[in-house]
């Protein structure tokens, strides 16, 4: 019973969406205030729809309902209580749910939140909104209803795949979601505006803490999922170019260049057109990366062929929305005049540097994602584009940004002088390439990645800070101490992400160049050395463990005479899935990780044992969340916050520069 | 659930690639040997190298390229041996032929696109920024007036 009535909530929220689509945008067309009105009841009465048929499902996956199809094909009485519930999202009927539950909580914050907002604006937002709802609910209910039962309910389930039964990817896709969806906000945002025909300083200070949020989001999502490939699939790799994970990384890419354009927008009431056509690439891009992944039209063009019915639903939704706003940008584009003007030399000029980087480095990652498929299609070729072809043709693009990042940020608004910021920067400069000339001559092999990473990392990392220090102005040290407390939330955060960037790249070049391996059969009692330390593998013992079969590994690891860690490594055996999977055993560090997998029993008793040192991993999900919480300081800067909330936006003289 | 299609292919590869039987004694040719393997895509697997995959087929690839090595082919030869046998599927790094031109040159192409765009209009902006004060002069003006 309870069942049906979140089935048809969730009709009914498609209807409510249906007239929150039309009436307050038919409204704000003929300057009808009641129908306007409409929308904001609207948008709360989706928002506790959809959260109760979320909740519904959430309860019957705990309660293991296997009347219901989809709890019986994602779940297991057996299934620890956490897994029950993340098992919810871990399936396409019940992760396309929590997208739209997602979507119109946006909707729903906008609602709210949006008091500030001309009433024009915030009834045409809230349209474009629920459009995008209106969309998925067709999909969902037509094509992926997770509200399918079985007539004859089996006794117990086929359980989850058991590599999501992990705490790391339980929360990665909510995260994701919360990106991809919040991004949707930028483009109702940039649609209402071209129907306005208006964009202003006022309107980029809306639109950014939306943005911030979801680029927030969207950067922990792929941090999460980038940490558990890194521990959870047995050797700690952390990036793999997968078409998956391009579909997160080439949103998180344009929002990164998005909110730096609107920043343009919000002090120069510049580059307004090119920040609207980001706008609408950002979200273009998530729903793209949402076809991708759920058509699994690059997995194998195959198994699209097969069952075309969600993809090309999807393809259609990504088709109405990107091309209609990018049809409706090319009609009205012209009307937004741009007033700020600026020399070749200035923060303006820079953060175009910093957008066509971006901009053009997600080109990168989308003509690789594609190409296999346009290949086949077009040209009869079947081929792969992997990591090495990203590795090459990505990584200058943040080299070059990196390089930029310092100089372009210190540079002044409107006309700036480079030799100024040199003036600066040029000792850290010299430091840079010095600790990256160091570390060439103290590192054994040849290649220069390292290296360059370390000069690349200072060089990101001291501007950073030399910007920030520079905000304090002049003084003793102690009034200098104290300005910089009181600096704004926008300036923290700015700093905060650049040093991030500085120490992700860092890390990324370190473990690449830097990693030690060693693969071997190991007997019980042996000990042997790899780099630093020796590893003797004590013991292996078998154990059961709520839902899997458990063969446990115990390595002591010494350096010297002193014990380092004892490591227990698992390799498991879930058998409802019929599935092994391997939980290495990591010794978390600043300067490296120890990463050590046992494999199987070999013939002549010994056990395959896999030993990694990897330095500075933890540094690239670090500088990932550095990176976050620059967002996050930015979102709290009271100026945003202003922005978002209050009923009349206050314009204050002289504003400094924000991230 | 953006990983959801990767765990497909994950079922075969969660254990590890390379085994230690496989490892060649001679330490020279086993590092080219990794180096090759890891720009080398195992046929039946998604995305992954044959270095990475622990799929037998992936297994039977890596024996194969050190064997050839072993023989004393080139990287150059023992690649285009497998790509002969596999199809250049098995190439993670396409090479530069025919339509892969559009692949490679399409960064390169749209960067330099994008910097004369970014160009031009900074140029268009700055011919009217010359006049006026920068924030800086501005600030500084304000420091002088304020003494």
């Amino acid at each position: 019973m309870i069942i049906e009535l979140g089935h048809f909530a969730l009709i009914l929220a498609f209807g409510v969406a249906l007239i929150q689509m039309i009436v307050p945008m038919v409204g704000a067309a003929t300057g009808r205030r009641n129908w306007m009105a409409i929308a904001e009841p609207a948008a709360t009465s989706q928002v506790i729809l959809v959260g109760f048929s979320f909740g519904v499902l959430m309860w019957a996956f705990i309660q293991s309902d296997f009347s219901l199809a989809l709890v019986y094909q994602n779940s297991h009485t057996a299934k620890p209580l956490i897994y029950k519930i993340s098992g919810v999202w871990g399936n396409h009927e019940g992760s396309m749910l929590l997208w739209v539950f997602i979507l119109t909580l946006f909707g729903a914050s906008a609602a709210w939140f949006g008091g500030g907002l001309p009433d024009k604006l915030r009834a045409r937002v809230l349209s474009v909104q629920a459009a995008i709802s209106v969309a998925f609910y067709l999909f969902i209910l037509l094509t992926s209803n997770p509200f399918a039962r079985l007539a004859v309910p089996p006794l117990n389930g086929l359980d989850l795949n058991p590599l999501l039964q992990d705490p790391g990817l339980a929360f990665h896709p909510p995260f994701l979601y919360l990106g991809y969806v919040g991004l949707s906000m930028a483009f109702s945002f940039a649609v209402a505006a071209l129907i306005e025909g208006r964009v202003d300083a006022a309107w980029a200070r809306w639109v950014r803490p939306w943005t911030l949020a979801a680029w927030v989001f969207l950067t922990i999502g792929i941090a999460l999922g980038s940490w558990w490939a890194y521990y959870e699939l047995g050797w700690g790799g952390f990036w793999f170019w997968d078409p998956v994970e391009n579909a997160s990384f080439m949103p998180w890419l344009i929002a990164a260049a998005l909110l730096h354009s609107a920043i343009v927008v919000e002090k120069r009431e510049a580059l307004k057109s090119w920040t609207v056509l980001l706008a609408i690439l950002a979200f273009g891009f998530s729903l793209l990366g949402t076809f991708i992944v759920r058509s699994g039209v690059l997995t194998s063009v195959h198994a699209f062929a097969n069952d075309p019915e969600r993809g090309v639903f999807i393809l259609i939704i990504f088709g109405v929305f990107t091309g209609g706003a990018l049809i409706l940008f090319a009609a009205r584009a012209g009307q937004l005049e741009a007033k700020g003007v600026f020399g070749a030399v200035s923060r303006e000029s820079g953060l175009i540097l910093n957008n066509i980087l971006l901009a053009v480095s997600a080109f990168v990652v989308f003509v690789g994602t594609i190409w296999p498929l346009v290949a086949e299609l077009a040209f009869d070729r079947t081929l792969s584009v992997g990591p090495p072809f990203f590795d090459a043709a990505f990584t200058p693009f943040m080299v070059a940004l990196a390089l930029a990042l310092p100089l372009g940020s210190m540079l002044s608004w409107k006309r700036g002088v480079l030799s100024k910021v040199w003036v600066k920067l040029w000792p850290f400069a010299i430091l840079a390439i010095s600790l990256g000339a160091l570390a060439y001559a103290m590192q054994s092999g040849r290649s220069a990645l390292g290296p360059i990473g370390v000069a690349l990392g200072v060089w990101t990392v001291s501007g950073a800070l030399v910007d920030i220090a520079g905000r304090t102005g002049r003084g003793s040290i102690g009034a200098r101490l104290g300005r910089l407390v009181r600096l704004p939330g926008a300036d923290w955060g700015k700093a905060a992400a650049h040093i991030g960037m500085g120490v992700t790249i860092f890390g990324v070049a370190a473990i690449t160049a830097w990693q030690q391996e060693d693969i071997r059969i190991a007997q019980v009692g042996e000990s042997y050395d790899v780099g630093a330390y020796s590893f003797e593998l004590t013991e292996v013992s078998q154990f059961e463990g709520p839902n899997y079969l458990s063969t446990l590994g115990n390595i002591t690891v010494r350096q010297g005479l002193r014990e380092v860690a004892v490591l227990l490594p698992e390799k498991r055996f879930y058998p409802v899935a019929q599935m092994p999977t391997t939980e290495a055993a990591i010794r978390n560090g600043i300067l490296r990780d120890i990463y050590v997998v046992i494999g199987d029993a070999q013939a002549n008793g010994g056990y395959t044992v896999r030993v990694y040192i990897k330095p500075f991993a933890n540094w690239i999900w670090g500088g990932a969340l550095l990176m976050a919480l620059g967002g996050f300081l930015s979102l709290f800067d009271r100026r945003m916050r202003v922005a978002a909330g209050a009923a009349k936006p206050v314009v204050r003289p002289a504003v400094k520069a924000a991230t | 659930m953006i990983r959801l299609a990767v765990i497909i292919w994950l079922t075969a590869t969660s254990a590890g690639a390379v085994e230690p039987d496989e490892v060649l004694a001679d330490t020279a040719l086993e590092s080219r040997a990794r180096a090759l393997s890891s720009e080398l895509r195992c046929p039946i697997c998604r995305n992954e190298s044959i270095d990475e995959s622990s799929a037998t087929l992936a297994k039977e690839l890596r024996i194969i390229l050190r064997e050839r090595l072993v023989a004393g082919d080139s990287d150059e030869e023992a690649v285009s041996y497998l790509v002969r046998r596999y199809g250049e599927f098995v190439l993670l790094k396409p090479d530069v032929t025919g339509v892969n031109w559009i692949l490679w040159g399409a960064a390169p192409a749209m960067l330099l696109l994008a910097l004369g765009a970014g160009w031009g209009a900074v140029r268009r902006k700055s011919a009217a920024a010359d006049t006026g004060l920068s924030d800086d002069e501005q600030n500084r003006l304000d420091q002088i007036l304020g003494d």
